[in-house]
């Protein structure tokens, strides 16, 4: 069955050309075709998981070779997959979650036109996203990544009509591209040093190479990784993606897209244990992103942003583990996984509520929804409590390991480290909290022409199985350190270091912040009333709500200069070079401003620029060479 | 003085001769055949048959080859493995150009002029017009740029190259002249790619008298030699070289010798533009591909920095001003401005890996742009009175494309991805190819201006794939702008695209073939 792990790719792929190509014919059965493919992928999966669960633990990867690629010259490419325990772990992830979000789809996009197009775009986005996870060289995962990012970008614009969602869809491609160029470049780094880019010739040879040269492939991933995971300064186009349909963002920009920076980091750990400064930049974007997530997410009013921020913030948490080295990397993917479960299913609890406010995202003028969707409000509520990190909820073993193992280290380093996580624990209590109770508790805010309802079985079924692996997948996984030894062939076995605080401190701490937090949520959002506009605010909250004028920021630094630089371009094309050439663009008007065109000058100016550079390039090989 | 008769191999010639031949027997079938239609079936099924041939007798060439290959005529010609690649990559596009020059609308009207003398808007051609004349002397010119772009690979000669040159050159001028529509626009564009043209061939000419004059040679192989000999700092000689270069580059494209690009493609009959834009660069390409690595070699690090200065003013002046067009047409000649940037990088140290990267890079880049042309020709206004009018090439005029026709469409997208080089098409394993031949090569500063370039182009690229798809349909566009679906422009999009996925997907096959035909036979001495 390992050998078949092509079909995870094959089947949601053939199922999307199906449903592309046979248009509006498949209206009917479309989105149970999309069901069945993202099925059958798990199925799949599961069964290649159980035939690698009895192997020996070092016996687990499996390079299955699909077919030669790029073959002769320096580089001899092949594609093929890599099956290992860390590729399995995300294609359990993918398929199960993901199938779980297409069922929840079939009743959520029902009254949608265009459903099976819809099916389309989820299936690819499957298809991609496991490739991108079980490609065996950066250049394959290089096709998977920019099939994702396709994939999130058709799927954020599925709305287009409204302009300014076709707007967040070129952001998040715009900003996606900038990430793609860390790809790039580290590839073409690796290229360079070590001739390969498979990464089992790439990984064996990274010990020996040069810490600068690791250091530099390393920060060039982060790049790439900060772009796809929505990590500083790369954060912008999360909450604007969140304009796509509700299960798109619990699955792409939830569960598994956003992680894959995560998975690439993790992925190149050798590249990365052997470039320490790299690790501390990866370490310290996480922290800082998760503080500026979690800062965010205060200010939002709009429940799909203040969960984007909290995203953010979450990933932010496994980017700061993927950079401790060895003792974060297991901990990190282990979050990941706890995050899909917790955060899809409240993704699909706001899509639930939004179905019952008439498509309103705004919590101000929500409330007191408990007694009108009790299947909503519980499932909710389980994820809550998990991304809260109460026990015995998955969150608190995976995030309370972060925490362990960020306060691990000498020197400054644990202290800021595991200060971040730790206040982040705080926040991260306050706004879930605030989300939570400014939507479900209090008094009713609702606008006149809503009437709260619980949402059909299709939808609500889904979303109790993923509260379900909220409550007790991290305890499941944790015990016996279950899911660290699963890892432990792909990320090495790390020897246990003390925390500079001993243990039951951390817990204990981590446990009275989020209980302040939780408490001073309730204070202010549960038992007071809430204003349904948006109250005037301080300086620093207004600056959250506007994402800390990141977009301007972006306009500043990269938008102008290069508008500038265009213009500045252009001008100097068009009246030195170009002459009239782009009147005529302009205006194409009479014959006799053409013909006087025609004796104007401008193929002398044409002839001219030709001699100018013809004299330059003579003037400097023939006299600067003498 | 002795002339002693040169001995020819004829044989290998063999797929040049019959275009050649068939193209002089084309310009028979003008004067003999009266009825335009009879003359334009004949012509088409005759180039197509003939283009065929030629590239079976090509394939024959290459699986019976033995060794290098054969020298046809001592120093002058000479048809090895790489010439034969090249040649097999120009005749797909003449095969596809030739299917496109043929394709009309559903009112029956072709994309070329009725009478290619009458100036436009004059009593002749409206008479031309009413009795259905037709200019098919386009075929047989095709034939001859094509079987001269096919010399123009395997010639050894810097003066036997000046030949070549000038016989794919003037049938250009002639085909970039006969538009339907806009015509004033099309005569002007000849006039400056012929005027410029002109002026680039004295330039090259100049540079081969100057390097004879150094060398007293005009073979590549015996100029290699002579460089090696004398005092490699000879300003003759470099001056020479810059020369012939630049004669090589504007053919090319490239930055500062591109001027002649956005007019040429946007007045020029868009099955011409598709035809030109693919095989003139493949031919140019090829040449530029011989020339320095048979010749110029030893003087590598004199010229290197001329190729690299270029190549980066291409690929950001090419990638800049595309960002700001508002014209397809001008729009894909500056992007192609760009791509000559990205074909000059591959020569970063002259690494043999190049050789066989560029043969699929030009073949990735042409199969997009015949296809993205031929899409671009479906792509019509309608004129007040409801008939089909000249092409709609604002960008405005294409908004909503994608909900109109979405195959179309998505036909477009897909050769805008591959020219973008995003993964799964053809163009982005020739970037790859490309880009990894120049860090071979040690020319990682140029690859990182490239891999930049190609990132920021690849927002114009995508800005029409979101206006094709993600912008709304303007109101009354549906009156204003017409989708025609003729069927052979159709054909040809299909082709092209089919080609550029699985280029993408299984691009082993090919790539293999022009890795084996990574070797040029040099005559070592006569």
């Amino acid at each position: 069955m390992l050998t078949l792990t092509w079909l995870l790719i094959a089947v949601p792929l053939a199922s999307a050309a199906v449903l592309l190509l046979a248009g509006r014919r498949a209206d009917a059965w479309g989105h149970w075709l999309g069901v069945a493919a993202s099925g059958t992928a798990f199925v799949v999966g599961f069964v290649a998981f159980l035939q690698m669960l009895g192997l020996e633990s070092e016996e687990r990867a499996t390079s299955v070779h699909l077919f030669s690629w790029i073959p002769g010259g320096e580089l001899n490419l092949d594609a093929g997959l890599l099956v290992d325990p860390l590729s399995m772990t995300f294609v359990l992830l993918i398929t199960f979650v993901g199938t779980l979000i297409h069922v929840y789809s079939v009743a959520y996009m029902e009254h949608d036109a265009d459903r099976r197009r819809f099916f389309a775009y989820l299936n690819l986005f499957v298809a991609a996203m496991l490739l991108l996870v079980l490609a065996d060289s950066y250049l394959l995962l290089f096709v998977g990544w920019e099939g994702v990012g396709l994939a999130s970008y058709l799927l954020i614009g599925f709305w287009n009509f409204k302009r300014e969602y076709a707007t967040a869809a070129n952001k998040a491609f715009f900003v996606n591209r900038i990430g793609d160029l860390g790809l790039i470049f580290a590839m073409g780094l690796m290229f360079s040093y070590f001739g390969a880019l498979d990464f089992d010739s790439v990984l064996s040879q990274a010990p020996e190479a040069t810490t600068a040269q690791l250091t530099a492939i390393g920060l060039m991933l982060l790049l790439a990784a900060c772009g796809k995971s929505a990590q500083f300064p790369l954060q912008s186009w999360l909450g604007d993606a969140m304009a796509g349909p509700t299960p798109v963002s619990a699955l792409i920009h939830a569960a598994t897209m956003v992680t894959a920076g995560v998975y690439l980091i993790v992925r190149s750990a050798p590249i990365f244990n052997g470039a320490p400064n790299a690790q501390v930049v990866v370490a310290a974007v996480g922290a800082f992103t998760l503080i500026l997530g979690a800062l965010i997410g205060m200010a939002k009013d709009d429940i799909k942003k203040a969960l984007a921020a909290s995203t953010m913030s979450q990933i932010g948490y496994m980017m700061l583990a993927a950079g401790l080295g060895p003792i974060g990397y297991a901990f990190a993917i282990f979050h990941l996984v706890t995050h899909g479960f917790f955060k899809a299913g409240m993704f699909l609890g706001a899509g639930s509520v939004m179905h019952a406010m008439n498509d309103q995202v705004d919590m101000r003028r929500f409330g007191a929804l408990k007694g009108a969707m009790v299947v909503t409000w519980v499932t909710f509520g389980l994820g809550w409590l998990a991304i809260l990190g109460v026990p015995p909820f998955s969150g608190f073993f995976s995030k309370d390991k972060i925490i362990e193992a960020a306060f691990v280290g000498e020197g400054w380093q644990p202290w800021v480290f595991g200060g971040a996580a730790l206040i982040g624990a705080g926040l991260t209590a306050f706004y879930m909290s605030r989300l939570f109770f400014m939507t479900f508790h209090g008094k009713a805010r609702w606008t006149d022409e809503v009437h709260p309802h619980e949402s059909p079985a299709l939808m609500t079924v889904p979303m109790m199985i993923l509260a379900v692996g909220s409550a007790f997948l991290g305890l499941f996984l944790a015990m016996g350190d279950r899911f660290t030894h699963w890892l432990e062939p792909v990320t090495g076995h790390a020897e246990h270091h003390e925390p500079v605080l001993p243990v039951p401190v951390l817990i204990a701490l981590t446990l009275i912040l989020v209980a302040a937090g939780g408490l001073l949520a309730w204070l202010r959002y549960g038992r007071a009333e809430v204003p349904e506009t948006a109250p005037s605010a301080s300086l620093a909250t207004l600056a959250a709500r506007n994402d800390f004028f990141q977009d301007s920021v972006n306009r500043a630094v990269v938008q102008r200069p290069g508008q500038h630089l265009t213009r500045t371009l252009v001008y100097v094309d068009a009246t030195v070079v170009d002459g009239a050439v782009n009147k005529q663009a302009r205006g194409w008007a009479g014959l006799g401003e053409a013909s006087r065109r025609l004796q104007n000058g401008q193929v002398r100016s044409y002839a001219a620029t030709m001699l100018v550079g013809l004299v330059i390039v003579v003037a400097v090989i023939v006299v600067g060479g003498l | 003085m002795n002339f002693v008769t040169p001995e020819i191999a004829w044989a290998p010639l063999a797929p040049i001769i019959i275009v050649l031949g068939a193209a002089a027997i084309g310009v028979l079938i003008e004067a003999f055949v009266r009825r335009p239609a009879t003359r334009r079936t004949i012509q088409l099924g005759f180039g197509l048959v003939v283009l065929i041939a030629a590239l079976g007798t090509t394939i024959a060439q290459w699986a019976a080859l033995e060794g290098g290959g054969t020298t046809v005529m001592q120093f002058m010609l000479t048809v090895d493995r790489q010439a034969l690649a090249w040649q097999t990559v120009i005749l797909v596009f003449g095969i596809l150009g030739i299917i496109l020059f043929a394709a009309r609308t559903r009112a029956g009207e072709p994309a070329f002029t009725a009478l290619g003398s009458a100036s436009p808007g004059s009593l002749e051609e409206t008479l031309a017009r009413r009795r259905g004349l037709e200019v098919t002397e386009v075929f047989p010119l095709l034939l001859f740029a094509v079987g001269g772009m096919m010399l123009f690979t395997c010639v050894t000669d810097f003066v036997f190259l000046f030949v070549a040159l000038e016989v794919f050159s003037l049938a250009l001028y002639i085909l970039v002249a006969l538009a339907r529509r806009r015509r004033l626009m099309s005569h002007e564009a000849a006039l400056k790619y012929f005027l410029l043209g002109a002026f680039s061939s004295a330039i090259y000419i100049f540079g081969v008298a100057l390097i004879y004059g150094a060398t007293t040679q005009t073979s590549f192989a015996p100029v290699g030699r002579a460089i090696d000999v004398i005092s490699d700092r000879d300003p003759l000689l470099l001056t020479g070289v810059v020369l012939v270069l630049v004669g090589l580059l504007f053919k090319l494209g490239a930055v500062p010798f591109h001027s002649w690009t956005p007019d040429a493609y946007q007045g020029a009959p868009t099955p011409v533009t598709a035809f030109m834009g693919a095989a003139t660069k493949a031919a140019a390409t090829a040449a530029l591909v011989r020339i320095l690595y048979t010749s110029l070699y030893p003087l590598e690090w004199e010229i290197s920095w001329m190729i690299w200065a270029v190549a980066c003013l291409s690929m950001v002046l090419g990638t800049v001003l595309a960002l700001v067009q508002t014209n397809v047409k001008r729009m894909l000649a500056y992007s192609s401005v760009a791509h000559a940037g990205f074909i000059l990088v591959a020569f970063a140290g002259l690494t043999n890996e190049a050789v066989a990267a560029l043969p699929f890079y030009l073949l990735a880049y042409g199969l997009a742009t015949i296809g993205a042309f031929a899409v671009v020709s479906q792509v019509r206004e309608r004129t007040e009175d409801g008939s089909v009018g000249a092409e709609a090439v604002r960008l405005g005029q294409w908004a909503g494309l994608g909900k109109r026709s979405p195959l179309l469409a998505g036909a477009m997208a897909l050769f805008l991805l591959s020219f973008a080089g995003i993964p799964l098409t053809a163009g982005f394993i020739g970037k790859f190819e490309v880009f990894s031949a120049a860090i071979a090569g040690g020319g990682w500063p140029l690859v990182l201006v490239a891999v930049i370039a190609s990132a920021v182009a690849a927002f114009f690229y995508v800005r029409l794939v979101v206006l094709m798809f993600l912008t709304d349909v303007p109101e009354g566009i549906e009156d204003a702008v017409e989708v025609e679906d003729s069927p052979l422009a159709t054909l040809v999009v299909v082709v092209t695209a089919a080609g550029v996925i699985v280029l993408g997907v299984l691009p082993a096959g090919v790539l293999s073939v022009f890795e084996s035909a990574a070797q040029f036979l040099v005559l070592s001495n006569g």
